[in-house]
Protein backbone atom coordinates (compact mmCIF):
# COMPACT_ATOMS: atom_id res chain seq x y z
CA UNK A 1 0.00 0.00 0.00
CA UNK A 2 2.70 2.43 0.99
CA UNK A 3 4.65 1.53 -2.16
CA UNK A 4 1.66 2.47 -4.28
CA UNK A 5 1.56 5.84 -2.58
CA UNK A 6 5.27 6.28 -3.25
CA UNK A 7 4.59 5.59 -6.93
CA UNK A 8 1.71 8.06 -6.94
CA UNK A 9 4.03 10.66 -5.48
CA UNK A 10 6.69 9.86 -8.08
CA UNK A 11 4.11 10.61 -10.78
CA UNK A 12 4.03 14.18 -9.44
CA UNK A 13 7.76 14.80 -9.82
CA UNK A 14 8.82 17.83 -11.82
CA UNK A 15 5.78 19.99 -11.10
CA UNK A 16 6.58 23.61 -11.91
CA UNK A 17 3.75 25.18 -9.98
CA UNK A 18 1.67 23.89 -7.09
CA UNK A 19 -1.48 25.47 -5.67
CA UNK A 20 -3.09 24.09 -2.54
CA UNK A 21 -6.79 24.97 -2.30
CA UNK A 22 -8.04 22.17 -0.02
CA UNK A 23 -8.19 24.34 3.11
CA UNK A 24 -11.45 22.61 4.00
CA UNK A 25 -9.66 19.37 4.80
CA UNK A 26 -6.29 20.54 6.14
CA UNK A 27 -4.13 23.60 5.69
CA UNK A 28 -0.58 24.79 5.50
CA UNK A 29 0.87 26.36 8.63
CA UNK A 30 2.70 29.50 7.53
CA UNK A 31 6.21 30.25 8.70
CA UNK A 32 5.12 33.17 10.91
CA UNK A 33 2.90 30.80 12.84
CA UNK A 34 5.51 28.05 13.16
CA UNK A 35 8.11 30.61 14.25
CA UNK A 36 5.78 31.85 16.97
CA UNK A 37 5.22 28.31 18.21
CA UNK A 38 8.83 27.08 18.24
CA UNK A 39 10.09 28.71 21.47
CA UNK A 40 7.28 27.00 23.36
CA UNK A 41 8.60 23.51 22.72
CA UNK A 42 11.90 23.76 24.55
CA UNK A 43 12.84 27.36 25.30
CA UNK A 44 10.06 28.55 27.56
CA UNK A 45 6.64 27.71 28.96
CA UNK A 46 7.16 24.00 28.37
CA UNK A 47 5.82 23.18 31.84
CA UNK A 48 2.40 22.15 33.00
CA UNK A 49 0.45 25.38 33.55
CA UNK A 50 -1.12 24.11 36.77
CA UNK A 51 2.18 23.50 38.56
CA UNK A 52 4.30 25.62 40.81
CA UNK A 53 7.50 26.28 38.94
CA UNK A 54 8.76 28.80 36.41
CA UNK A 55 8.08 26.78 33.20
CA UNK A 56 4.58 26.08 34.55
CA UNK A 57 3.87 29.71 35.40
CA UNK A 58 5.20 30.73 32.01
CA UNK A 59 2.80 28.29 30.38
CA UNK A 60 -0.06 29.59 32.52
CA UNK A 61 0.79 33.15 31.51
CA UNK A 62 0.86 32.48 27.76
CA UNK A 63 -2.27 30.29 27.79
CA UNK A 64 -4.26 32.94 29.65
CA UNK A 65 -2.98 35.70 27.40
CA UNK A 66 -3.87 33.61 24.37
CA UNK A 67 -7.39 33.00 25.68
CA UNK A 68 -7.73 36.72 26.36
CA UNK A 69 -6.72 37.60 22.80
CA UNK A 70 -9.05 35.07 21.22
CA UNK A 71 -11.92 36.16 23.47
CA UNK A 72 -11.30 39.69 22.25
CA UNK A 73 -11.45 38.65 18.59
CA UNK A 74 -14.89 37.24 19.41
CA UNK A 75 -15.96 40.46 21.08
CA UNK A 76 -15.62 39.19 24.64
CA UNK A 77 -13.56 40.60 27.50
CA UNK A 78 -13.73 37.36 29.47
CA UNK A 79 -10.88 34.96 28.90
CA UNK A 80 -12.77 32.23 30.76
CA UNK A 81 -15.20 32.15 27.81
CA UNK A 82 -12.54 30.37 25.77
CA UNK A 83 -12.08 26.62 26.19
CA UNK A 84 -9.26 25.18 24.16
CA UNK A 85 -10.01 21.77 22.67
CA UNK A 86 -8.02 19.58 20.27
CA UNK A 87 -10.02 20.87 17.29
CA UNK A 88 -13.34 21.67 15.66
CA UNK A 89 -14.58 18.08 15.98
CA UNK A 90 -13.91 18.02 19.71
CA UNK A 91 -15.39 21.50 20.26
CA UNK A 92 -18.57 20.45 18.44
CA UNK A 93 -18.75 17.24 20.45
CA UNK A 94 -18.28 19.24 23.65
CA UNK A 95 -21.00 21.73 22.71
CA UNK A 96 -23.61 19.15 21.78
CA UNK A 97 -22.85 16.39 24.24
CA UNK A 98 -21.99 18.80 27.06
CA UNK A 99 -25.34 20.56 26.62
CA UNK A 100 -27.38 17.38 26.44
CA UNK A 101 -25.62 16.03 29.54
CA UNK A 102 -26.31 19.16 31.55
CA UNK A 103 -29.87 19.69 30.27
CA UNK A 104 -31.14 16.13 29.88
CA UNK A 105 -33.90 16.74 32.45
CA UNK A 106 -35.17 19.83 30.61
CA UNK A 107 -35.85 18.25 27.26
CA UNK A 108 -34.75 15.73 24.68
CA UNK A 109 -34.90 17.72 21.47
CA UNK A 110 -32.15 19.13 19.31
CA UNK A 111 -32.38 21.26 16.19
CA UNK A 112 -29.69 21.50 13.52
CA UNK A 113 -29.74 22.19 9.77
CA UNK A 114 -29.46 19.73 6.91
CA UNK A 115 -26.05 21.11 5.96
CA UNK A 116 -24.13 20.96 9.22
CA UNK A 117 -20.62 19.48 9.18
CA UNK A 118 -20.22 15.73 9.67
CA UNK A 119 -19.18 16.08 13.32
CA UNK A 120 -22.50 17.76 14.20
CA UNK A 121 -24.51 15.23 12.18
CA UNK A 122 -22.75 12.24 13.68
CA UNK A 123 -23.09 13.48 17.26
CA UNK A 124 -26.85 13.86 16.84
CA UNK A 125 -26.95 10.32 15.41
CA UNK A 126 -25.10 9.09 18.47
CA UNK A 127 -27.37 11.04 20.83
CA UNK A 128 -30.36 9.16 19.38
CA UNK A 129 -29.20 6.20 21.42
CA UNK A 130 -29.75 8.27 24.55
CA UNK A 131 -33.25 9.30 23.61
CA UNK A 132 -32.55 12.66 21.96
CA UNK A 133 -34.38 13.43 18.74
CA UNK A 134 -33.03 15.89 16.19
CA UNK A 135 -34.94 18.02 13.72
CA UNK A 136 -32.97 19.01 10.64
CA UNK A 137 -33.98 22.36 9.18
CA UNK A 138 -33.98 22.40 5.36
CA UNK A 139 -32.14 24.99 3.32
CA UNK A 140 -32.93 26.67 0.01
CA UNK A 141 -31.01 26.22 -3.26
CA UNK A 142 -28.28 28.61 -2.10
CA UNK A 143 -27.97 26.97 1.30
CA UNK A 144 -29.83 29.50 3.44
CA UNK A 145 -31.69 27.93 6.35
CA UNK A 146 -35.45 28.13 6.32
CA UNK A 147 -36.23 30.42 9.26
CA UNK A 148 -39.96 29.59 9.18
CA UNK A 149 -39.17 25.92 9.59
CA UNK A 150 -36.76 26.79 12.38
CA UNK A 151 -39.54 28.64 14.18
CA UNK A 152 -41.82 25.62 13.83
CA UNK A 153 -39.17 23.22 15.06
CA UNK A 154 -38.17 24.92 18.32
CA UNK A 155 -40.23 24.50 21.47
CA UNK A 156 -39.71 24.44 25.24
CA UNK A 157 -38.36 20.89 25.03
CA UNK A 158 -35.55 21.95 22.70
CA UNK A 159 -32.30 21.96 24.67
CA UNK A 160 -30.01 23.07 21.87
CA UNK A 161 -30.02 24.59 18.41
CA UNK A 162 -26.78 24.26 16.45
CA UNK A 163 -26.42 26.11 13.14
CA UNK A 164 -23.13 26.90 11.41
CA UNK A 165 -22.45 30.59 10.87
CA UNK A 166 -20.89 29.86 7.48
CA UNK A 167 -21.38 26.58 5.67
CA UNK A 168 -18.11 24.70 5.39
CA UNK A 169 -18.73 23.43 1.88
CA UNK A 170 -20.58 26.11 -0.05
CA UNK A 171 -19.65 29.18 2.02
CA UNK A 172 -23.20 30.39 2.59
CA UNK A 173 -23.30 33.01 5.36
CA UNK A 174 -26.31 32.08 7.45
CA UNK A 175 -28.67 34.58 9.12
CA UNK A 176 -27.46 33.58 12.58
CA UNK A 177 -28.69 36.74 14.27
CA UNK A 178 -32.24 36.21 13.01
CA UNK A 179 -32.09 32.51 13.82
CA UNK A 180 -30.96 33.23 17.35
CA UNK A 181 -33.77 35.75 17.81
CA UNK A 182 -36.36 33.24 16.63
CA UNK A 183 -35.03 30.51 18.91
CA UNK A 184 -34.85 32.68 22.05
CA UNK A 185 -38.29 34.16 21.41
CA UNK A 186 -39.85 30.74 21.38
CA UNK A 187 -37.75 29.19 24.11
CA UNK A 188 -35.42 31.41 26.15
CA UNK A 189 -33.75 28.48 27.94
CA UNK A 190 -32.74 26.74 24.69
CA UNK A 191 -29.00 27.04 24.15
CA UNK A 192 -27.72 28.24 20.79
CA UNK A 193 -24.45 26.95 19.39
CA UNK A 194 -22.80 27.85 16.12
CA UNK A 195 -19.88 26.18 14.42
CA UNK A 196 -18.02 29.34 13.47
CA UNK A 197 -14.99 27.56 12.00
CA UNK A 198 -15.62 29.03 8.57
CA UNK A 199 -16.66 32.44 9.90
CA UNK A 200 -13.86 33.23 12.35
CA UNK A 201 -11.26 35.38 10.65
CA UNK A 202 -13.18 35.40 7.38
CA UNK A 203 -16.33 37.44 8.00
CA UNK A 204 -17.15 39.94 10.76
CA UNK A 205 -18.23 37.70 13.61
CA UNK A 206 -18.87 38.95 17.14
CA UNK A 207 -20.09 36.17 19.42
CA UNK A 208 -20.72 38.51 22.34
CA UNK A 209 -22.68 41.05 20.34
CA UNK A 210 -24.74 38.28 18.75
CA UNK A 211 -25.25 36.95 22.29
CA UNK A 212 -24.45 33.39 21.22
CA UNK A 213 -24.26 30.77 23.93
CA UNK A 214 -21.50 28.78 22.25
CA UNK A 215 -19.28 29.00 19.20
CA UNK A 216 -16.74 26.56 17.77
CA UNK A 217 -13.42 27.78 16.38
CA UNK A 218 -10.98 25.79 14.30
CA UNK A 219 -7.30 26.58 14.08
CA UNK A 220 -6.31 25.12 10.74
CA UNK A 221 -9.13 26.87 8.93
CA UNK A 222 -7.42 30.18 9.69
CA UNK A 223 -4.01 28.66 8.87
CA UNK A 224 -3.07 27.82 12.44
CA UNK A 225 -1.68 24.39 13.32
CA UNK A 226 -4.13 21.50 13.34
CA UNK A 227 -4.82 19.68 16.60
CA UNK A 228 -6.24 22.73 18.31
CA UNK A 229 -9.52 24.57 18.37
CA UNK A 230 -11.73 26.23 20.91
CA UNK A 231 -15.25 26.36 22.17
CA UNK A 232 -16.45 29.80 23.18
CA UNK A 233 -18.98 29.46 25.98
CA UNK A 234 -20.72 32.63 27.13
CA UNK A 235 -20.28 33.53 30.78
CA UNK A 236 -23.04 31.92 32.81
CA UNK A 237 -23.84 29.15 30.33
CA UNK A 238 -23.48 25.80 32.06
CA UNK A 239 -22.54 22.73 30.09
CA UNK A 240 -20.91 19.53 31.34
CA UNK A 241 -17.47 18.18 30.55
CA UNK A 242 -17.57 15.15 28.30
CA UNK A 243 -14.13 13.82 29.16
CA UNK A 244 -12.69 13.29 32.62
CA UNK A 245 -9.08 13.29 33.64
CA UNK A 246 -6.36 15.43 35.12
CA UNK A 247 -7.91 18.83 35.78
CA UNK A 248 -6.02 21.57 33.99
CA UNK A 249 -6.59 25.25 33.33
CA UNK A 250 -9.43 24.51 30.90
CA UNK A 251 -12.77 24.28 32.65
CA UNK A 252 -14.32 22.05 29.99
CA UNK A 253 -11.40 20.00 28.71
CA UNK A 254 -9.14 17.85 30.91
CA UNK A 255 -5.55 16.87 30.23
CA UNK A 256 -2.32 18.79 29.85
CA UNK A 257 -2.62 21.85 27.67
CA UNK A 258 -0.71 21.86 24.40
CA UNK A 259 0.92 25.26 24.83
CA UNK A 260 2.69 25.52 21.41
CA UNK A 261 -0.54 24.75 19.56
CA UNK A 262 -2.46 27.30 21.61
CA UNK A 263 0.24 29.86 20.73
CA UNK A 264 -0.09 28.84 17.07
CA UNK A 265 -3.86 29.31 17.03
CA UNK A 266 -3.41 32.70 18.68
CA UNK A 267 -0.76 33.80 16.19
CA UNK A 268 -2.90 32.63 13.28
CA UNK A 269 -5.82 34.61 14.72
CA UNK A 270 -3.66 37.73 15.05
CA UNK A 271 -2.51 37.39 11.44
CA UNK A 272 -6.10 36.99 10.26
CA UNK A 273 -7.42 39.93 12.27
CA UNK A 274 -4.49 42.36 12.14
CA UNK A 275 -5.28 43.35 8.58
CA UNK A 276 -8.72 41.85 8.43
CA UNK A 277 -10.20 44.12 5.74
CA UNK A 278 -7.15 43.77 3.53
CA UNK A 279 -7.02 39.98 3.94
CA UNK A 280 -10.71 39.58 3.18
CA UNK A 281 -10.51 41.87 0.15
CA UNK A 282 -7.56 39.85 -1.17
CA UNK A 283 -9.36 36.53 -0.72
CA UNK A 284 -12.53 37.90 -2.28
CA UNK A 285 -10.65 39.26 -5.29
CA UNK A 286 -8.92 35.93 -5.95
CA UNK A 287 -12.05 33.94 -5.22
CA UNK A 288 -14.06 36.04 -7.70
CA UNK A 289 -11.37 35.65 -10.33
CA UNK A 290 -11.39 31.92 -9.81
CA UNK A 291 -15.18 31.59 -10.00
CA UNK A 292 -15.55 34.01 -12.93
CA UNK A 293 -12.72 32.36 -14.82
CA UNK A 294 -14.30 28.93 -14.52
CA UNK A 295 -17.90 30.02 -15.07
CA UNK A 296 -17.11 31.99 -18.21
CA UNK A 297 -14.39 29.71 -19.54
CA UNK A 298 -16.18 26.38 -19.32
CA UNK A 299 -19.51 24.98 -20.39
CA UNK A 300 -21.84 22.93 -18.20
CA UNK A 301 -20.65 24.29 -14.88
CA UNK A 302 -22.77 25.28 -11.88
CA UNK A 303 -21.83 27.45 -8.94
CA UNK A 304 -22.86 25.84 -5.67
CA UNK A 305 -23.92 28.23 -2.91
CA UNK A 306 -24.83 31.88 -2.98
CA UNK A 307 -23.67 34.21 -5.72
CA UNK A 308 -23.61 37.40 -3.73
CA UNK A 309 -22.45 39.17 -0.59
CA UNK A 310 -23.63 36.29 1.55
CA UNK A 311 -20.86 34.02 0.40
CA UNK A 312 -17.71 33.63 2.50
CA UNK A 313 -14.82 35.48 0.81
CA UNK A 314 -12.64 32.38 0.47
CA UNK A 315 -15.11 29.81 -0.85
CA UNK A 316 -15.48 28.57 -4.42
CA UNK A 317 -17.54 25.45 -5.04
CA UNK A 318 -18.35 24.49 -8.60
CA UNK A 319 -19.94 21.45 -10.21
CA UNK A 320 -18.50 20.28 -13.50
CA UNK A 321 -21.17 18.29 -15.29
CA UNK A 322 -20.17 15.11 -17.17
CA UNK A 323 -17.13 14.94 -14.93
CA UNK A 324 -16.70 12.63 -11.97
CA UNK A 325 -15.12 14.45 -9.05
CA UNK A 326 -12.60 11.90 -7.84
CA UNK A 327 -11.15 11.45 -11.32
CA UNK A 328 -10.93 15.23 -11.59
CA UNK A 329 -9.14 15.66 -8.24
CA UNK A 330 -6.50 13.11 -9.34
CA UNK A 331 -6.09 14.72 -12.76
CA UNK A 332 -5.70 18.17 -11.15
CA UNK A 333 -3.27 16.80 -8.58
CA UNK A 334 -1.03 15.47 -11.34
CA UNK A 335 -0.81 19.09 -12.52
CA UNK A 336 -0.17 20.46 -9.03
CA UNK A 337 -3.64 21.79 -8.21
CA UNK A 338 -4.95 20.31 -4.98
CA UNK A 339 -8.70 20.38 -4.34
CA UNK A 340 -11.42 18.13 -2.94
CA UNK A 341 -14.72 16.89 -4.29
CA UNK A 342 -18.18 16.16 -2.93
CA UNK A 343 -18.45 13.05 -5.09
CA UNK A 344 -19.47 9.75 -3.61
CA UNK A 345 -16.13 8.25 -4.63
CA UNK A 346 -13.89 10.66 -2.78
CA UNK A 347 -16.08 10.34 0.27
CA UNK A 348 -16.04 6.50 0.18
CA UNK A 349 -19.78 6.50 0.66
CA UNK A 350 -22.50 5.58 -1.78
CA UNK A 351 -24.02 9.03 -1.67
CA UNK A 352 -22.47 12.36 -2.52
CA UNK A 353 -22.07 15.23 -0.08
CA UNK A 354 -25.18 15.80 2.04
CA UNK A 355 -24.74 19.56 1.54
CA UNK A 356 -25.04 19.18 -2.24
CA UNK A 357 -28.11 17.00 -1.87
CA UNK A 358 -29.70 19.44 0.61
CA UNK A 359 -29.40 22.39 -1.80
CA UNK A 360 -31.14 20.30 -4.44
CA UNK A 361 -28.19 19.34 -6.57
CA UNK A 362 -28.83 16.21 -8.59
CA UNK A 363 -26.49 13.38 -7.72
CA UNK A 364 -24.55 13.65 -10.96
CA UNK A 365 -24.09 17.39 -10.32
CA UNK A 366 -22.89 16.62 -6.81
CA UNK A 367 -20.46 13.93 -8.04
CA UNK A 368 -18.76 16.57 -10.18
CA UNK A 369 -18.46 19.21 -7.48
CA UNK A 370 -15.07 20.68 -6.61
CA UNK A 371 -14.41 22.68 -3.44
CA UNK A 372 -11.66 25.29 -3.34
CA UNK A 373 -10.75 27.83 -0.68
CA UNK A 374 -8.30 30.66 -1.18
CA UNK A 375 -6.14 32.24 1.53
CA UNK A 376 -4.29 35.50 1.95
CA UNK A 377 -1.15 33.69 0.83
CA UNK A 378 -2.45 32.83 -2.63
CA UNK A 379 -1.40 35.07 -5.50
CA UNK A 380 -2.78 36.16 -8.86
CA UNK A 381 -0.25 33.81 -10.46
CA UNK A 382 -1.65 30.90 -8.45
CA UNK A 383 -5.17 31.59 -9.67
CA UNK A 384 -3.96 32.08 -13.24
CA UNK A 385 -2.28 28.69 -13.05
CA UNK A 386 -5.43 27.04 -11.66
CA UNK A 387 -7.48 28.62 -14.45
CA UNK A 388 -5.00 27.28 -16.97
CA UNK A 389 -5.05 23.74 -15.55
CA UNK A 390 -8.77 23.24 -14.80
CA UNK A 391 -10.14 23.48 -18.39
CA UNK A 392 -7.54 20.97 -19.62
CA UNK A 393 -8.31 18.55 -16.80
CA UNK A 394 -12.06 18.86 -17.27
CA UNK A 395 -11.71 18.39 -21.01
CA UNK A 396 -9.67 15.22 -20.57
CA UNK A 397 -12.05 13.67 -18.03
CA UNK A 398 -15.05 14.61 -20.18
CA UNK A 399 -13.26 12.94 -23.08
CA UNK A 400 -13.26 9.66 -21.16
CA UNK A 401 -16.92 10.06 -20.28
CA UNK A 402 -17.87 10.65 -23.93
CA UNK A 403 -21.58 10.09 -24.35
CA UNK A 404 -21.86 7.82 -21.30
CA UNK A 405 -24.27 9.08 -18.70
CA UNK A 406 -25.44 12.03 -20.76
CA UNK B 1 -23.09 3.67 6.67
CA UNK B 2 -20.36 3.87 9.25
CA UNK B 3 -16.85 4.30 7.90
CA UNK B 4 -14.39 3.40 10.62
CA UNK B 5 -11.23 4.54 8.94
CA UNK B 6 -10.02 5.91 5.64
CA UNK B 7 -6.83 5.72 3.67
CA UNK B 8 -5.71 7.88 0.74
CA UNK B 9 -6.84 5.41 -1.98
CA UNK B 10 -3.42 4.00 -2.79
CA UNK B 11 -3.97 3.39 -6.48
CA UNK B 12 -1.16 1.28 -7.90
CA UNK B 13 1.03 2.38 -10.84
CA UNK B 14 -0.93 0.29 -13.36
CA UNK B 15 -4.24 1.92 -12.43
CA UNK B 16 -2.61 5.34 -12.53
CA UNK B 17 -1.13 4.60 -15.96
CA UNK B 18 -4.48 3.38 -17.34
CA UNK B 19 -6.16 6.45 -15.85
CA UNK B 20 -3.66 8.76 -17.52
CA UNK B 21 -3.46 6.90 -20.82
CA UNK B 22 -6.51 4.70 -21.16
CA UNK B 23 -6.41 2.11 -23.94
CA UNK B 24 -9.32 1.59 -26.33
CA UNK B 25 -11.10 4.75 -25.29
CA UNK B 26 -14.04 6.15 -27.21
CA UNK B 27 -17.21 5.40 -29.05
CA UNK B 28 -17.04 2.77 -31.83
CA UNK B 29 -19.16 3.63 -34.86
CA UNK B 30 -19.23 0.13 -36.34
CA UNK B 31 -19.84 -1.77 -33.08
CA UNK B 32 -21.79 -5.01 -33.33
CA UNK B 33 -23.06 -4.58 -29.80
CA UNK B 34 -23.13 -1.83 -27.17
CA UNK B 35 -23.84 -2.36 -23.47
CA UNK B 36 -24.16 0.06 -20.59
CA UNK B 37 -23.94 -0.66 -16.87
CA UNK B 38 -24.26 1.58 -13.84
CA UNK B 39 -25.81 4.97 -13.44
CA UNK B 40 -24.38 8.47 -13.17
CA UNK B 41 -26.47 8.97 -10.03
CA UNK B 42 -24.14 6.52 -8.29
CA UNK B 43 -21.14 8.22 -9.85
CA UNK B 44 -20.33 5.10 -11.81
CA UNK B 45 -21.22 4.20 -15.41
CA UNK B 46 -19.58 2.27 -18.23
CA UNK B 47 -20.35 1.81 -21.92
CA UNK B 48 -18.68 -1.02 -23.86
CA UNK B 49 -18.57 -1.18 -27.64
CA UNK B 50 -17.71 -4.58 -29.16
CA UNK B 51 -17.05 -5.51 -32.77
CA UNK B 52 -17.72 -9.25 -33.06
CA UNK B 53 -17.11 -11.30 -36.20
CA UNK B 54 -19.05 -14.26 -37.57
CA UNK B 55 -16.92 -16.75 -35.64
CA UNK B 56 -18.04 -15.04 -32.41
CA UNK B 57 -14.59 -13.57 -31.89
CA UNK B 58 -14.20 -10.06 -30.45
CA UNK B 59 -12.23 -8.17 -33.08
CA UNK B 60 -12.30 -4.79 -31.38
CA UNK B 61 -13.44 -3.44 -28.03
CA UNK B 62 -13.66 0.09 -26.72
CA UNK B 63 -15.21 1.91 -23.77
CA UNK B 64 -16.42 5.17 -22.32
CA UNK B 65 -16.60 5.69 -18.59
CA UNK B 66 -18.20 8.11 -16.20
CA UNK B 67 -16.45 7.36 -12.95
CA UNK B 68 -13.38 7.40 -10.79
CA UNK B 69 -9.82 6.39 -11.75
CA UNK B 70 -10.51 2.75 -10.83
CA UNK B 71 -13.62 2.72 -13.00
CA UNK B 72 -11.64 4.05 -15.95
CA UNK B 73 -8.74 1.65 -15.40
CA UNK B 74 -10.90 -1.48 -15.02
CA UNK B 75 -13.00 -0.61 -18.08
CA UNK B 76 -9.87 -0.07 -20.13
CA UNK B 77 -8.26 -3.29 -18.95
CA UNK B 78 -11.39 -5.32 -19.76
CA UNK B 79 -11.24 -4.11 -23.37
CA UNK B 80 -7.61 -5.25 -23.50
CA UNK B 81 -8.39 -8.63 -21.94
CA UNK B 82 -11.18 -9.51 -24.39
CA UNK B 83 -9.61 -8.33 -27.62
CA UNK B 84 -9.20 -11.31 -29.99
CA UNK B 85 -11.03 -13.65 -27.63
CA UNK B 86 -13.92 -15.94 -28.46
CA UNK B 87 -17.07 -14.88 -26.66
CA UNK B 88 -17.12 -18.10 -24.66
CA UNK B 89 -13.68 -17.28 -23.25
CA UNK B 90 -14.50 -13.62 -22.72
CA UNK B 91 -17.53 -14.75 -20.70
CA UNK B 92 -15.21 -16.51 -18.23
CA UNK B 93 -13.61 -13.25 -17.11
CA UNK B 94 -14.45 -12.43 -13.49
CA UNK B 95 -14.14 -9.22 -11.53
CA UNK B 96 -11.36 -10.84 -9.48
CA UNK B 97 -9.47 -11.54 -12.69
CA UNK B 98 -9.89 -7.92 -13.69
CA UNK B 99 -8.74 -6.76 -10.29
CA UNK B 100 -5.61 -8.91 -10.65
CA UNK B 101 -5.00 -7.59 -14.15
CA UNK B 102 -4.90 -3.99 -12.87
CA UNK B 103 -2.53 -5.02 -10.11
CA UNK B 104 -5.13 -5.14 -7.33
CA UNK B 105 -8.02 -2.83 -6.58
CA UNK B 106 -8.43 -1.11 -3.20
CA UNK B 107 -11.33 -2.92 -1.46
CA UNK B 108 -13.54 0.16 -1.63
CA UNK B 109 -13.14 0.01 -5.43
CA UNK B 110 -14.05 -3.67 -5.94
CA UNK B 111 -17.41 -2.51 -7.29
CA UNK B 112 -15.64 -0.84 -10.23
CA UNK B 113 -14.27 -4.19 -11.39
CA UNK B 114 -17.64 -5.81 -10.76
CA UNK B 115 -19.44 -3.17 -12.81
CA UNK B 116 -16.98 -3.51 -15.71
CA UNK B 117 -17.47 -7.28 -15.88
CA UNK B 118 -21.23 -6.81 -15.45
CA UNK B 119 -21.23 -4.54 -18.51
CA UNK B 120 -19.16 -7.04 -20.51
CA UNK B 121 -21.49 -9.95 -19.70
CA UNK B 122 -24.46 -7.81 -20.54
CA UNK B 123 -22.88 -7.05 -23.94
CA UNK B 124 -22.34 -10.74 -24.66
CA UNK B 125 -25.91 -11.62 -23.70
CA UNK B 126 -27.26 -8.79 -25.82
CA UNK B 127 -25.23 -10.02 -28.80
CA UNK B 128 -26.73 -13.51 -28.67
CA UNK B 129 -30.18 -12.14 -28.00
CA UNK B 130 -29.94 -9.90 -31.06
CA UNK B 131 -28.69 -12.84 -33.08
CA UNK B 132 -31.52 -14.96 -31.71
CA UNK B 133 -29.07 -17.82 -31.27
CA UNK B 134 -29.12 -20.51 -28.60
CA UNK B 135 -25.79 -20.86 -26.83
CA UNK B 136 -25.31 -23.91 -24.64
CA UNK B 137 -22.58 -22.38 -22.43
CA UNK B 138 -24.48 -19.17 -21.67
CA UNK B 139 -26.28 -19.58 -18.33
CA UNK B 140 -29.84 -18.38 -18.00
CA UNK B 141 -29.26 -17.15 -14.52
CA UNK B 142 -27.52 -13.80 -14.11
CA UNK B 143 -23.93 -13.92 -12.88
CA UNK B 144 -22.77 -12.20 -9.72
CA UNK B 145 -21.43 -9.21 -11.65
CA UNK B 146 -24.64 -8.76 -13.64
CA UNK B 147 -26.71 -8.92 -10.48
CA UNK B 148 -24.50 -6.31 -8.83
CA UNK B 149 -24.82 -3.99 -11.82
CA UNK B 150 -28.59 -4.38 -11.68
CA UNK B 151 -28.58 -3.69 -7.97
CA UNK B 152 -26.69 -0.44 -8.49
CA UNK B 153 -29.13 0.60 -11.21
CA UNK B 154 -32.07 -0.21 -8.95
CA UNK B 155 -30.51 1.89 -6.24
CA UNK B 156 -30.17 4.78 -8.69
CA UNK B 157 -33.86 4.46 -9.55
CA UNK B 158 -34.79 4.61 -5.87
CA UNK B 159 -32.56 7.62 -5.39
CA UNK B 160 -33.95 9.53 -8.35
CA UNK B 161 -37.51 8.72 -7.27
CA UNK B 162 -36.72 9.96 -3.77
CA UNK B 163 -35.27 13.15 -5.19
CA UNK B 164 -38.31 13.75 -7.38
CA UNK B 165 -40.69 13.40 -4.44
CA UNK B 166 -38.53 15.79 -2.46
CA UNK B 167 -38.60 18.29 -5.31
CA UNK B 168 -42.37 18.08 -5.44
CA UNK B 169 -42.53 18.78 -1.72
Amino acid sequence: MINNVKELLRAHEGLKHEVYLDIENASITPKEVVDAMLPYYAKRAYGNPTLTHKPGWEAFEVIMESAQKIAKFLGSETLEDINFTPGETEANNLALMGTTLSMKDKGKKLVISEIEPISILQITEMLKRFGFTTTKIPVDSEGFINLEKLKDAVDKETVLVSLSAVNHEIGTIEPIKEALGIVKDKSPQTLFHTDASDAYGKIPFNARELNLDMATLSSYKILGPRGIGALYVKEGVQIDRILEGQIGTQRLWPGIENTPLIVGLTKASELAFERFEENVAHMRRLRDRLIDGIMTGLQDVRLNGSNGDNRAPDNANISFLRCEGEALTIELSLSGVYVSSGSACTRRLLQPSHVMVAIGRKFDEAHGSILMKVTRYHTEEDINYVLEVIPKAVERIRGIVGSTGV
Amino acid sequence: MIVLSRSPLPYNPKILELFRNPKNLGKMEDATVTAIAGNPLCGDMITFYLKINEQDIIEKASFESYGCAANIATSSVVTEMIKGKELEDAWKITWKGVSEEVGGLPSIKFHCGILAVGALKRAIRTYYKNKNAFTAWLPNELTFEEKQALEEEELAKVLSKKMKTEEEK
